[in-house]
């Protein structure tokens, strides 16, 4: 019996509809444990070299984890990954809400999709009765629309993820969406779905998730949510979630501001978490399981209507807000929806449409282009861009594959301020005064995301000494002067980087959210005990899963290789906007990354990996990590 | 005594249904909780938990008279139950659950949920 797992791989060829149930792989639970391990494993073993990313040879892989649908806090995170379009490497995004967990009570831990369906499509699952079922009903319709719809047909107690007009058009930064507001965004996901012409999945789950010792779990998981109640972040982070950052992040100098064009701005306290309770706020949404939720559903009111919507988090009010220059919340939440809606990723979408207001702003994009007179701050810019995207309208259709390329086809060195790792835009956090974050985003598998790292605290605030965590409400909550205290050193955030980099694949791995753990300090010892009861297997967190989250970062940097032509060092380089610009205002004001200092970083970084100086891990290293791999 | 629930904290998460199976079936299973989770979204944007607030109109109903009242809570003596699962029909919160060989089972009030959850959003009144 293997317990923790639903115990079967789905595989569904959408070309020519077989379905077929197999038994979860012993040799993927035993060497990559789950979750992302199952999706690193997956991609590099079953997708052809070269693939085209929305060809029907990629595949769209759903993983979840042992401990995932368990009792215990927060146990509801669904992975899914397919070669990315944005960056042609491995691409991966992760979503709560409770739609993985649901996959897992229907009896499946693994969901691998191949091929292209003739129309477009929806995916029924029902336990074990699967099939694909037309959904030209559903094509063209929001995220909203196709959930009530698909909850009204099927019954409620299934769980719908779906994609917005920008998935179907296979726009790169297309996001997934589930349970009125929850998304998996990033390395546009969605637009793998659509390719595939699945506009849908639906699935009810009603059978026991086998586990090893119940009385255990049952103990341990009360204990774990004790435990979680006694952290001062349980009551002081929450009431407002991931936005409860943005005023140190501004403080800090680290809040992106007109397409990164700064750090730092002067309406933080328009668009924060305070703003979200006092303007907006309905009720706390969390996902499955999870004691703190981070999702506040409200209700935006705008001259364009008033429109019901989950968050905005962090970083939709940094890539959104402060980076569109856009300073009212309730315009920023409007925008969230609009993206919910169409199916793009907030992240992308604030960093898309900022580098085009920037590309408008310096003449690079005519007014006869872009069809609009567009402006920073201006809601109505904003949307329309956003609509332009989302039907490749336009200039909409160019900048539907991303600042990258966009710049590329745009020209005129506005690669300079195209924001973003391997095609991927960067997220929240500016770095030019945080070479540890510089780094993890700039060695990031998938690119410049910050699910791979958050060193911020040691960076900017020098929060934390040596190897030690901070967890993030601590951190905001100290109080500190940060005028005071002495600028990052990169000659110290090597170890950092990669403790970031191990520490947050592994709650991806288990199939939990790491924001117990990364937000509140919850220790890691409750994993080990959690994981114990529910597979009867001992796993030493640090000896085991961190070493697990390292191979997986040597099999992905591989996957990279192989895939792209001619992938290297100079994949790592932040944009040049970091180290060429000074920033120009705020506490950080003058402060760049020399060119310099990003060479040193990165020797450093593949030294300590055992990578060679083109960033390409060693035949001894794979050997190590005993990783048959070229 | 009876489980009353708040939704004005409630935020969904579903840990009083997993504890509720583990609990009393030693399985994990929230579908066969004794309680239920219920979404409200897009509109009006709440959750409402389905409870068993013992008003006893399974015991009105039931032919054999195997539903009755021990401590304020009411439960079902198997001996006596014949399965017909008139009680299903009559519970107004639809929250008489069926087991897998056919016959009814109902909270018990082991007060679980009420512990576990983490919002203090189910409580004993």
């Amino acid at each position: 019996m293997l317990y923790g797992y639903a115990g079967h791989t789905l595989r569904i060829d959408l070309s020519d509809g077989n379905i077929e149930k197999h038994p979860l792989k012993q040799e993927w639970v035993d060497e990559f444990i789950g979750g992302r391990g199952f999706t690193a494993k997956i991609l590099y073993d079953e997708i052809p070299p070269g693939t085209d990313p929305l060809g029907p040879d990629n595949r769209f892989v759903i993983a979840m984890g042992p401990l995932s649908g368990l009792f215990l806090p927060a146990a509801g995170k669904t992975h899914f990954a397919a070669k990315s379009p944005a960056t042609g490497g491995y691409g991966d995004s992760n979503m709560g809400g409770h739609f993985g967990v649901t996959m897992k009570y229907a009896g499946y831990d693994v969901t691998i999709l191949t091929g292209r369906a003739k129309e477009p499509s929806y995916i029924f699952i029902d336990n074990d009765t699967v099939e694909i079922r037309p959904a030209g009903h559903l094509w063209g319709k929001g995220s909203t629309a196709v959930e009530e719809i698909l909850k009204k047909d099927l019954g409620q107690e299934f769980q719908i993820l779906t994609i917005g007009e920008a998935g179907e058009r296979m726009v790169n930064f297309a996001c997934i969406s589930h349970d009125f507001g929850r998304q998996a965004g990033r390395t546009g996901i969605g637009a793998v779905l659509g390719s595939k012409n699945i506009k849908a999945i639906a699935v009810r789950g009603t059978q026991d998730i086998p586990v090893f010792d119940p009385k255990g779990l049952l103990k341990k998981g009360k204990a774990t949510y004790a435990a979680c109640r006694e952290k001062p972040g349980f009551k002081g982070w929450t009431p407002e979630g991931t936005a409860g950052i943005t005023n140190w992040c501004n403080d800090v100098g680290a809040l992106p501001t007109r397409n990164f064009a700064t750090s730092h701005c002067d309406y933080a306290d328009k668009i924060n978490g305070k703003a979200i309770l006092d303007e907006l706020k309905i009720t706390d949404k969390g996902c499955f399981s999870c004691p703190i939720p981070c999702g506040k559903y409200g209700l935006a009111k705008t001259k364009l209507g008033s429109k019901y919507v989950e968050g905005p988090e962090y970083e939709t009010l940094a890539l959104v807000g402060s980076n569109c220059e856009l300073a009212d919340i309730h315009a920023v939440a409007h925008v969230n929806w609009v993206c919910d809606e169409l199916g793009l990723d907030t992240c992308s979408g604030g960093a898309v449409v900022s580098f085009a207001l920037e590309c408008y702003e310096k003449g690079l994009i005519s007014q006869e282009q872009m069809g609009m007179d567009v402006k920073w701050g201006d809601l109505d810019s904003i949307v329309y861009i956003l609509e332009k995207i989302a039907k490749r309208e336009g200039i909409g259709d160019v900048l539907a594959n991303g600042v990258k390329k966009a710049a590329e086809k745009i020209g005129n060195d506005s690669s300079k301020f195209a924001i973003h790792v391997k095609g991927l835009e960067w997220t929240g956090y500016e770095s030019r005064n945080a070479p540890g974050m510089m780094l993890g985003y700039m060695t990031a598998d998938v690119g410049a995301h910050h699910n791979r790292c958050w060193v911020l605290g040691s960076d900017v605030a020098n929060a934390v000494g040596g190897d030690k965590d901070a967890n993030v409400h601590d951190l905001i909550s100290q109080g500190t002067d940060f005028k005071v205290l002495p600028k990052a050193d990169h000659k110290n955030v090597v170890p950092l980087v990669l403790r970031s980099q191990h520490l947050r694949p592994a709650f991806d791995i288990l199939g939990t959210c790491r924001l117990q753990y990364m937000e509140i300090g919850l220790e890691t010892q409750y994993y080990e005990e959690l994981y114990y009861h529910a597979t009867g297997k001992k796993l030493d967190f640090d000896k085991d899963l961190l070493h697990l989250s390292e191979k997986i970062w040597h099999l992905n940097r591989m996957f990279n290789k192989r895939e792209i032509p001619d992938f290297g060092r100079k994949y790592d380089y932040p944009p040049p906007r970091f180290y060429e610009e000074p920033i120009p205002s705020g506490p950080n004001k003058g402060h760049k990354v020399e060119f310099a200092v990003i060479e040193e970083m990165l020797d450093a970084y593949y030294a300590a990996r055992g990578w060679n100086e083109n960033g390409i891990p060693t035949k001894e290293t794979l050997e190590r990590f005993n990783l048959a791999v070229e | 005594m009876t489980l009353t629930f708040n939704h004005e904290t409630c935020s969904g998460c579903r840990a009083c249904e997993l504890v509720c199976s583990l609990q009393n079936m030693k399985i994990i299973n929230p579908s066969k909780a004794m309680l239920r989770v219920m979404p409200r979204f897009p509109e009006p944007g709440i959750f409402e938990v389905a409870v068993c607030n013992q008003c006893g109109e399974c015991a009105d109903v039931c032919p054999t008279g195997a539903i009755h009242l021990v401590k304020g809570t009411w439960r079902i003596d198997m001996e006596k139950c014949d399965g017909c699962l008139a009680c299903v029909s009559a519970c107004p919160e639809n929250v008489m659950m069926v087991n897998e060989d056919g016959m009814p089972y109902k909270c018990i009030n082991c007060r679980q949920c009420v512990e576990v959850c983490p919002r203090d959003a189910l409580s004993f009144n």
